[in-house]
């Protein structure tokens, strides 16, 4: 047997491994975001929160890893676009009946909705807190984070917005978290139970973690 | 009309050729038994079509017995109708009950098109078999069993994904059209055992390859082909195949 096999990563395995090794990046990071966060329920008028967010802002290594980050998400989105047009189009007549709820969740099919609310819901997020935080540093004054966090949830439609994107946040990970390891091959009788266990677990509180914030914000029980 | 039987609203796909359009056309049916299977149903009815000088339907079968794989139809929206485990000729009309209007649709995928009706062309598997579904070796007189040990556990699981009939109920069944689990069990078949050890980096890359080019989907793990495989292939063939993929394409 000869090989005339192109790329690995332009095969369609390929294209899933870049799409689980980014993902599970990405999330990685969210557990550094809800540490930074948690730093609000010192309750201290904000005081560690906004050190922590002063040393997110301005540490050279932290600078390196966001782009990182956003490189992350790019190569998410946009392999995550470049697959769906291909699956797409490996179904050109579709079926009169489907019945997919027997065989499948819903959630696992629905990646690419649940995918885009979360980038609908980012645009958002750094456009309240990311944006403002850069005008500073470039202006080379200091960002008040807590102040703008009192202030952006303050309103109850950017509350809905924010727990509206976490609801999507948990879908996505339900899904994916498991799925990543799946497409790496790791599955075995033994391990898996415990990641995909593992995986709903962190997408609970992770997700639980994060809502509670802009909600006790909201409701004033942070001064 | 006997007791039990049924009266059933058929709505089939009716296509000509690959080339023209296709649409859901209603038949009735009357006095099915339920003792029939799905394929006596449609022998029935096409009975009835020939007696008025129409077309008879166009569907795949040949065994009637779940070994062949050729019995593709998408029986209300899933691979094989409403039951798991089984093709369509083992699925009998007791599944459905007197009344029920059933949608019968072929296979739908770009890799797969129409022939007529409810046949469709899966020969883009046949390929993807003949990138790698196989092992050259010599054959001739079977040396003795206990030279080559191979555990236990390896063998049953050979044999699992051995099991694949090559339907495509999986290809079917994904919301990508993907052939995955299909390629998993043709790869794993031979990665569990020594005899196809020699050829197995060539062998994945291969058949990834012509699977890519024949225009399937690709995978989601959304699990849903394992649940509609008539022969019950896990998903563990997929992960199998992936970490060869990998190892291949780490080796050259």
């Amino acid at each position: 047997m000869s090989n005339t096999s192109p790329n690995f990563i332009t095969s369609s395995i390929g294209k899933k491994f870049l799409m689980g090794f980014t993902g599970l990046f990405l999330i990685s990071f969210l557990v550094i975001h809800v540490l930074i966060n948690a730093c609000i329920y010192f309750n201290d008028g904000g005081a560690t929160f906004n050190m922590a967010a002063s040393f997110m802002a301005h540490n050279i290594i932290i600078r390196i890893v966001e782009v990182g980050l956003f490189l992350g998400i790019i190569l998410h989105v946009v392999q995550a676009l470049i697959i769906t047009l291909q699956n797409n189009k490996a179904r050109p007549q579709k079926y009169a009946v489907q019945n997919l709820a027997v065989s499948s969740k819903w959630y696992s099919r629905s990646m690419g909705l649940l995918g885009t609310l979360l980038l609908m819901f980012l645009v958002v997020h750094l456009a309240n807190f990311w944006v403002p935080t850069k005008i500073a540093v470039f202006k080379g004054e200091e960002h008040n984070t807590f102040e703008s966090l009192k202030t952006v949830f303050s309103n109850p439609i950017v509350l809905a917005v924010y727990l509206l994107g976490l609801i999507s946040l948990f879908y996505h990970l339900l899904h994916g978290f498991q799925s990543a390891f799946q497409t790496f091959g790791l599955n075995h009788k033994k391990y898996t139970p415990c990641i995909k266990s593992f995986g709903f677990w962190y997408s609970v509180i992770i997700v639980l973690l994060f809502a509670s914030m802009p909600i006790t914000l909201f409701m004033g029980l942070i001064k | 009309m006997s007791h039990g039987n049924m009266n059933l609203t058929l709505k089939i796909w009716r296509q000509n050729s690959g080339k023209e359009k296709g649409q859901l056309v209603t038949y009735p049916v009357k006095d099915i038994s339920p003792d029939m299977s799905f394929l006596e149903m449609f022998d029935v009815l096409n009975e009835q079509l020939v007696s008025k000088n129409e077309s008879p339907i166009v569907f795949d079968h040949d065994c009637r017995e779940g070994i062949c794989g050729m019995c593709s139809m998408v029986i209300n929206g899933r691979a094989h109708g409403p039951k798991t485990g089984i093709t369509t000729c083992q699925l009998h009309m007791r599944s459905f009950k007197d009344g029920d209007t059933i949608t019968v649709e072929p296979w739908r995928a770009q890799a797969f098109p129409v022939i007529k009706d409810l046949t469709v062309d899966r020969t883009s598997f046949e390929r993807i078999q003949a990138k790698g579904g196989f092992v050259s070796v010599n054959t001739g007189t079977a040396q003795d069993a206990n030279c080559l040990p191979i555990p236990k556990d390896d063998a049953d699981s050979s044999f699992n994904a051995a099991a694949c009939i090559g339907c495509g109920a999986c290809v079917a069944t994904c919301k990508n059209a993907s052939a995955m689990l299909f390629v998993a069990a043709k790869v794993s078949q031979f990665a569990l055992l020594p005899q196809g050890k020699i050829e197995a980096t060539a062998r994945v890359k291969n058949m990834v390859a012509q699977m890519d080019l024949e225009g399937f989907g690709s995978c989601t793990n959304t699990g849903a082909c394992e649940i509609e495989c008539p022969k019950g292939i896990s998903l563990e063939n997929i992960a199998r195949m992936n970490r060869e993929y990998l190892v291949a394409n780490c080796k050259d």
